[in-house]
């Protein structure tokens, strides 16, 4: 800090720490505060506020596991109905969906950023990846919104698949419980080059001699990969793997364009309470059940990759 | 290396994923030319321009354009000086206090739009301060002020700090160290992260959605098109901004090259 005053004189090292307060006091860690602590409180009129009820209490939290629905799967043939609770299986689902989407990009991925960084000849890469770029700058509203006219009832997709002998009647790839397959197919297009292009650039900084070397001593192509290659870019693996869990699992778009009233997903449910139901405390509750999922993906990266936090957020 | 056709698979596999990526988005440019009242390109039926007509009648869509720039610019010139202040700053740290303040930085990028979002919103909200494309400044500003502290930060590092030493020992003051000295070398770093700002701000969906009030932004006037019927009017948009997308790559290309020629010319001269 004495470094920073004797190197820049206190008029501009004041402003620059102003700045920096204002921006992570005022902008991030007051709000972030701010929510955690309203999540605990009844949503009350206006001139209840501070009044004899507004108490802290959990409810808002609560009422995740209530509103208990019965809910039909098949299983094996028989088909099975349980009463779930909505939210709590509507969190669940996309804690799941986001985390195949996540393995789903990263197995579709590697092949690729290995090809990118070590196999394709060096005068075709900029081209290729001038081309790559197009799709990543088109905005992520015009990348889900394709497979909403890719994917609609009588689209492209199913007279291409018609037309073919495939299928004969259309599919609702968007409707119902199938919405799921329309979120999944959006979610991996729409997030696939935030996965490729951190464990493109983590391969091109291998030495290839070492690639070289550990076959000529003898290695398969999967032990060269296992041992040699995916070691080297942990850290892009892991910087990918949490940027795409987290913009899937709080994806709005994708799902609002790509999915039916029945496939829900949690960010629509935080939605609801915000604008439908219009109790920003239970509002509040289910977006810091959100940040905590995310935070904790994070952690768990960390801990499996054994990679620093500045290794994941480059 | 590996046998030759291992690798002819992986590179076919590498067009297959390019043609994977590009199909779609060349679909929708298509779809903005049918003459069909619903998005799409099969069954063709005929060549019309009438969705880019009614597009550019279309009234919500300009004041909803007008809006994006408004916040993008407001977001540009909060973000820079921002995250300009915070690369510095944490540049003259070292140790754990480094560690602490890169993290709190580097959070908002990790966290949902929809949490950013909604606690920008509730914050204000304590302050009477309701819903509006000004909030959505402050929540954008939240999490892109960290790009461009991301890239400032990269450009310090290649920083000789014995230049600002030099200058102060020659008696600039600190004002004219920063202004003469620091900052140019910053420049490159500075407008990348302001080209860079603009474009989250105008794509951001999630956080505006939560704080925007009743104004619209273009994003998300198209996002909330699904629920009252697409018309082709938003392929004709989609075509219009890939149009403007492969512009810019093709510039940003030819820049490149050319610097790279000049780069190579000026090798072989030495």
């Amino acid at each position: 800090m004495s470094e920073l005053f004797r190197r820049y004189g206190s008029g501009i090292t004041y402003t620059a720490i102003g700045l920096t307060a204002f921006w992570l006091l005022v902008l991030v860690i007051l709000p972030y505060a701010g929510l955690f602590e309203q999540s605990f409180r009844p949503y009350l009129p206006v001139t209840e506020i501070n009044g004899p009820n507004d108490h802290y209490f959990l409810n808002n939290y609560l009422v995740l596991f209530s509103n208990a629905q019965d809910m039909t799967f098949g299983i094996g043939g028989a088909e099975v109905t349980i009463p779930l609770p909505i939210h709590l299986w509507v969190f669940f689902i996309t804690i799941v969906y986001s985390c195949l989407a996540t393995l789903l990009v990263l197995l579709i991925c590697y092949p690729i950023a290995y090809c990118l960084a070590k196999v394709m000849p060096q005068s075709l890469l900029p081209t290729y990846l001038l081309l790559l770029v197009i799709p990543l700058w088109v905005s992520e509203l015009m990348r889900s919104f394709s497979w909403y006219i890719i994917l609609s009832l009588k689209g492209p997709l199913t007279i291409v698949l018609q037309s073919l002998g495939i299928i004969t009647d259309p599919i609702h790839w968007t409707w119902g419980m199938n919405g799921y397959s329309g979120i999944m197919i959006g979610l991996v297009y729409t997030y696939i080059l935030f996965m490729l292009f951190p464990m493109y650039n983590a391969m091109t900084s291998l030495d290839s001699n070492q690639i070289e070397a550990a076959e000529d001593l003898g290695a398969g192509i999967f032990r060269k990969h296992w041992r040699v290659i995916m070691p080297h870019c942990k850290p892009g693996i892991a910087s990918g793997c949490v940027t795409v869990f987290m913009l899937s699992a709080s994806s709005l778009l994708v799902p609002s364009l790509l999915a039916s009233p029945k496939s829900r997903w949690f960010t629509e449910v935080i939605q609801q309470w915000m604008f439908e139901t219009h109790d920003w405390n239970a509002g509040a509750a289910y977006a810091f059940i959100l940040l905590f999922t995310c935070t904790a993906f994070v952690t768990i990266m960390m801990r499996v990759f054994k990679v620093g936090f500045a290794d994941i957020a480059k | 290396m590996a046998t030759k056709p291992t690798h002819a698979v992986l590179q076919a596999y590498s067009y297959v994923f390019l043609i994977y990526l590009l199909l779609p988005l060349i679909v929708m440019c298509g779809a903005a030319f049918n003459d069909s009242r619903f998005p799409t390109v099969l069954p063709w039926n005929g060549f019309t321009w009438r969705w880019f007509a009614e597009l550019y009648n279309d009234a919500t869509i300009w004041q909803a354009t007008a809006n994006t720039g408004m916040v993008a610019l407001a977001v540009v010139a909060l973000s820079v000086p921002i995250g300009t202040a915070g690369a510095i700053l944490v540049n003259s740290l070292k140790g754990r206090s480094r560690t602490l303040l890169y993290a709190t930085m580097i959070a908002p990028i990790l966290t949902p739009g929809a949490v950013i979002g909604i606690s920008t919103l509730l914050f204000w909200y304590k302050f009477n301060a309701p819903a509006g494309l000004q909030i959505s400044v402050l929540a954008q500003t939240s999490f892109i002020a960290a790009y461009v502290m991301l890239m400032v930060l990269a450009r310090l590092q290649s920083f000789d700090g014995a230049l600002e030493e030099a200058a102060l020992d020659l008696g600039a003051s600190h004002a004219q160290m920063l202004r003469r000295i620091l900052l140019p070398h910053l420049y490159p770093a500075i407008a990348a992260g302001a080209v860079l700002a603009f474009f989250q701000s105008v794509e951001n969906f999630n956080a505006t959605q939560f704080t925007r009030g009743a104004s619209t932004t273009l994003t998300v006037y198209v996002g909330s098109k699904v629920r009252t019927g697409i018309t082709p009017s938003i392929c004709a948009l989609a075509a219009i901004m890939i149009g403007i997308t492969i512009v810019g790559a093709i510039i940003y290309e030819i820049i490149r090259r050319t610097n790279l020629a000049k780069a190579q010319a000026l090798q072989a001269a030495q």
